[in-house]
């Protein structure tokens, strides 16, 4: 084998050209050469780059992200950590957070998303918490070719108009899907081909379900070999995340009190390990360059710059770290993640007021010929960083070549404050810590609120006692409220055997703490619509639904973390959008008392000058005392009563029709069945909310209620058909009375509600108990069998028997999919 | 009587087999690891689930050639129970100690869901307590678990009444609906001739407790309890 000639390091003149080709600014270069008092190497260079980009610095986001409330009476640990840690009793300490993973996910979307899934759960088992759970948020384009169900009922191509009838049987008895024969006219006003919804191109169609695809065969990938449970999420489709998709990942660990790792270098001398995966050139200015800037033209070409992920590897990783983590001998440990050796370096490093001294012939290499540069950006994944005690370093190698992966001691912590980097002992980047971690610029972008939206088409209200059955099939068979079951039943969400209520059973995922009668929920939530129409109060319903489904499975909320996906923050709308946004998660967070412990900000998702929807999304944990109180959406048993619960208690007011029609045109039966995306979010009432969220987990504590789900995307109809379909083949005959317009009262999207089932004998202390609780509880009917019945002010509004309901909405997406 | 959780560096379902034996059955139960070759204090073995070495070749390919399996092999040409469970059912086809192979699924996705399987043959240590033609709730949760083998191998089988689970509906008919990967004739496990090791592709630690949807699964531990307290003079 011929010897590798030394490289021979040619010395590239660092110029403000080349800082600009970076993504630094003239005054950020002039910032630079302040710190370091003279110009940047050009390891230096892509170093602060990295450091100071977007992603990494939070530079536009900073000034806003104080406004979130970051204490409360169960947090260990609030942002500025690899995790946001709470007290969860017992002695031990839940580690969670989320992270976006958008632009890798456009660019190749496999990898994208699998490597999103691995960057989350080293960000928890770093903190020395084994994971337990993983949940996805994902957000496509349009996989239809109208925003409707049309297609996925099953509707033969270039057959006019679509006339509903009841499914029947055919001969071999299996229902043959829900093909809706001519003969049944269902007056409605809706047709089912709206104009105003972007009209979608059949190619853009087809890269959605291939990015839809993509992203959840990696997800699946990551996890299911990893071995840790995908046990929840949400899915939602906009004609925004088209060329944008939004890939958000939440996780989920446990961990004893005192076994809590933190990544503080400490202790003059003490040896820095490497260990894990070899350094390659995959990645580099990926998450830093990527996710601080929009898309053009070229992004195509940008796939090397997208990690690539072993989940087998990181197995290894994990059940190394946390064996070496038990010797006792590791001081401080953290993940390569964005910016690879450089973050980890410099922030552990400037934690603990330390320098950090590497050189990086030691450091394990996949590729020959690496360059400095190369090895302190590369975002190769499945790597850590630790700081071991000076003298026991090798029961803590020892641990790693058990586990077959290497571990390489490659420099010490120095007391100087500096990273220092050399390169076979020649110094190739010395740069402050502190500076390079928490003297990056901070901006105060410019903001400025859109021009009011004037003269927009609104909803016409249809006439009253109209049947509205053959709507109501094609708002299930809709993919924002259709089921998703193709998509989670690719995850393995069992593993580990904690999840005892798995996707699709229940509003928030639950998963036993094994060695105690407790139990975790989680939930996300986010509406990137209603926060396009008013993002401060979009932003509290986002908080308030993830509470809400959370408190629906019996689960107390205590803490939040987020994913803050916006478009370029040089564009003052976005920074409104984006300040108005924190303030109405401010607002929520308050109220509902669930502190902020963390989370991320994903700007410059933008392509080709277009922004996205505002999207914050909320990932909610709540615990369950007694886990066998854990709650479902699934109706139990026919003649149980089924109870609305709303937490708005002053009569609601039929406010003029203008205000009906203005809320209600931004739900998802406008969109989908009007074809209007407009008017403004439901109205948002936080004090409701808590009152409802504390009436739920009071009841459920009591075991009171034999389900409970919220009234969410497609209002109460749609709430109580999803608690039919998750029973095994029960039904509900339901009937409301309203002031309200009929498919307002029917399929309107106004928060604090929740439609529970309680037992006969229980339904007068439930009424009593809600009455304490200053919640309205009123009994609309009864769990039965056959017919799938909805009246609204006597007359019938929707009937149908269950299956062809059912296969609306379970077929919708393999319909469009497969 | 001591039952032995093989753990591969990519297993991850060791820890499920472990504490459905241990913590639900009350079984004595330890970890093996994979470098390991002390396996005559155990009386049963069981492979759990999981991506042993990362499956990069096939999966189960690599972890054939670890120092365990010259162990498992030796203790199951002794007689000993060897239970593989889905990547562990993968392993042992692998290693020659069950007949056929663990294929994509047909849908070419992978597949977490409950399903039915009936019990074809009660005859076996792993299925004695068990009632002829009961149909368990089990789930699944695998991208290759679509059985496959010649027709010369699947005849053999069928005479030797070496096809212990059939996947089913819940009412006990075989039909293609209920079949979830495109198995060969529904085969959801087999054992070796000398009917001491079986395979299957569900996963009975995942249905041991209702908390978790099921507790189907019990009888299948039972049942190599049962045949190990037989085997030992004890009637359980």
């Amino acid at each position: 084998m011929s010897a590798s000639k030394p490289t021979i390091e040619i010395e590239i003149k660092v110029t403000p050209e080349l800082a600009a080709e970076h993504g630094l600014t003239a005054d950020e270069y002039e910032r630079i050469q302040k710190i370091l008092g003279r110009d940047p190497k050009i390891t230096e260079l892509g170093i602060f780059s990295v450091m100071w980009s977007e992603h990494c610095s939070y530079k536009s986001s900073k000034v806003h992200l104080r406004r979130l409330p970051t204490r409360g009476p169960q947090v260990l640990q609030g942002p500025g950590e690899n995790a946001g840690v709470v007290d969860i009793g017992d002695g031990l300490a839940a580690a969670f957070k989320m992270e976006s993973h958008n632009h890798p996910s456009y660019v190749e979307p496999f990898q994208g998303a699998a490597t999103g899934v691995g960057g989350i759960l080293r960000d928890i088992f770093t903190m020395g918490a084994r994971p337990i759970a993983v949940l996805d948020s994902l957000r496509f384009g349009p996989i239809s070719a109208t925003a409707s169900g049309a297609k996925a009922l099953g509707r033969q191509p270039g057959s006019a108009g679509l006339k509903p009838s009841p499914t029947k049987p055919n001969e071999s008895g299996a229902i043959a899907g829900a093909v809706l024969s001519p003969s049944e006219q269902v007056a409605s006003q809706g047709a089912l081909a709206p104009e105003g919804t972007d009209r979608v191109d059949a190619e853009t169609i087809a890269h959605n379900r291939r990015i839809l695809d993509g992203v959840v065969r990696g997800i699946a990938h990551y996890g299911n070999c990893f071995g840790v449970p995908t046990v929840g999420g949400e899915v939602h489709f906009e004609a925004g995340y088209s060329a944008n998709p939004l890939v958000n990942v939440l996780a989920l660990g446990i961990a004893k009190k005192e076994d809590l790792f933190f990544a503080k270098a400490r202790g003059v001398g003490n040896p820095v390990i490497y260990v894990g995966a070899k350094t390659g050139r995959d990645g580099i200015h990926g998450a830093s360059l990527l996710a601080s800037a929009e898309f053009t033209e070229e992004s195509q070409q940008k796939r090397p710059n997208v990690q690539v992920g072993d989940p087998f590897m990181e197995k290894l990783l994990l059940e190394a770290c946390l064996e070496a983590m038990k010797t006792g001998a590791i001081v401080a440990i953290q993940d390569m993640g964005a910016a690879g050796l450089t973050s980890t370096s410099c922030e552990m490093a400037s934690r603990g007021g330390l320098g950090i001294e590497m050189e990086l012939a030691k450091v394990p290499q996949r590729e020959r010929g690496m360059t400095p540069y190369e090895m302190m950006l590369s975002e190769s994944q499945e790597r850590m960083l630790l700081v071991a005690e000076r003298g026991r370093e090798l029961e803590v190698l020892n641990v790693f070549a058990k586990w077959g992966l290497d571990a390489v001691e490659i420099g010490r912590v120095t007391e100087d404050g500096l990273v220092r980097v050399l390169h076979h002992s020649k110094a190739v980047a010395e740069i402050p810590a502190h500076a390079l971690a928490e003297e990056g610029p901070v901006y105060q972008r410019p903001i400025a609120a859109p021009a009011p939206v004037t003269n927009e088409r609104l909803v016409e209200f249809g006439a009253p006692g109209k049947n509205l059955t053959y709507n109501f099939h094609a708002l299930l068979a809709a993919p924002a409220i259709a089921s998703k079951r193709y998509i989670w039943e690719q995850y393995d969400y069992m593993v580990r055997t904690n999840t005892i209520e798995i996707p699709g059973a229940g509003d928030a995922a639950v998963v036993r703490i094994k060695g105690t009668k407790r139990a975790l929920a989680l939930a996300s939530d986010g509406n990137g619509r209603w926060c396009r129409l008013d993002p401060f109060v979009g932003a509290q319903l986002a908080v308030a639904e993830a509470a809400r489904n959370v408190a629906c499975s019996g689960a107390k909320p205590i803490a939040a973390t987020n994913c803050l996906n916006f478009g370029s923050p040089e564009k003052p709308e976005v920074m409104w959008q984006f300040s108005r946004a924190i303030d109405g998660i401010a607002e929520a967070c308050t109220a509902l008392e669930i502190p902020i412990t963390g989370g991320n900000v994903s700007f410059y998702n933008e392509t080709l000058g277009r922004s996205i929807d505002p999207t914050p999304v909320l990932g909610v944990l709540g615990m369950i005392e007694n886990a066998s109180r854990a709650l479902g959406m699934a109706f139990r048993a026919t003649g149980d009563a089924i109870l609305l619960l709303d937490g708005n208690t002053t009569a609601q007011t039929a406010g003029s029709t203008a205000d009906a029609a203005k809320g209600f045109s931004s739900s998802e039966y406008a969109r989908t069945i009007r074809g209007v995306e407009a008017g403004a979010p439901p109205a948002v009432n936080l004090p409701a909310e808590k009152r409802l969220t504390t009436l739920l987990v009071a009841l459920a504590s009591e075991g009171q209620l034999q389900s409970a789900h919220d009234v969410s995307d497609g209002g109460v109809a749609v709430t109580v058909a999803e608690s039919s379909f998750a029973s095994n083949g029960l039904s509900a005959h339901v009937s409301l009375a309203s002031k309200e317009p009929d498919e307002l009262a029917l399929f309107g999207e106004r928060g604090a509600r929740a439609v529970v089932s309680v037992s006969a004998e229980n339904v007068a202390a439930v009424l009593r108990i809600a009455a304490q609780y200053d919640v309205s509880a009123v009994e609309v009917g009864r769990v039965a069998s056959g017919e799938f019945r909805i009246e609204l002010n006597g007359r019938v509004a929707v009937s149908a028997e269950v299956p062809s309901l059912a296969d609306a909405w379970s077929g919708a997406l393999e319909r469009l999919l497969s | 009587m001591k039952f032995g959780v093989v753990v591969f560096p990519g297993s991850n379902c060791d820890h499920d087999a472990w504490y459905a034996l241990g913590e639900v059955l009350h079984q004595p139960v330890e970890f093996l690891w994979h470098q390991s070759e002390d396996i005559n204090k155990f009386d049963a073995i069981v492979l759990p689930g999981g991506f042993s070495y990362g499956d990069y070749l096939r999966t189960g390919a690599i972890a054939r050639f670890s120092p365990v399996m010259r162990a498992v092999e030796k203790f199951a040409r002794g007689g000993g129970l060897v239970l593989g469970i889905c990547n562990g059912f993968q392993i042992l086809c692998e290693a020659g100690l069950l007949p056929g192979a663990l294929q994509r699924n047909a849908g070419m996705k992978f597949i977490c869901r409950q399903v039915h399987m009936r019990v074809e043959s009660t005859d076996t240590p792993f299925t004695g307590a068990a009632a002829p033609g009961q149909v368990l709730q089990i789930p699944i949760a695998h991208g290759d678990g679509n059985y496959f083998c010649d027709a010369e191998t699947l005849e053999e089988l069928q005479e030797n009444e070496q096809i212990i689970f059939k996947y089913s509906t819940p009412d006990g008919r075989i039909d293609a609906a209920a079949n979830p990967n495109g198995s060969l004739e529904n085969i959801a496990g087999v054992c070796n001739k000398e009917r001491n090791v079986v395979g299957l592709m569900p996963h009975p630690e995942r249905a041991v407790e209702s908390a978790l949807g099921s507790i189907d699964g019990q009888v299948i531990f039972r049942s190599m309890i049962e045949s190990l307290l037989l085997q030992a003079g004890v009637s359980s």
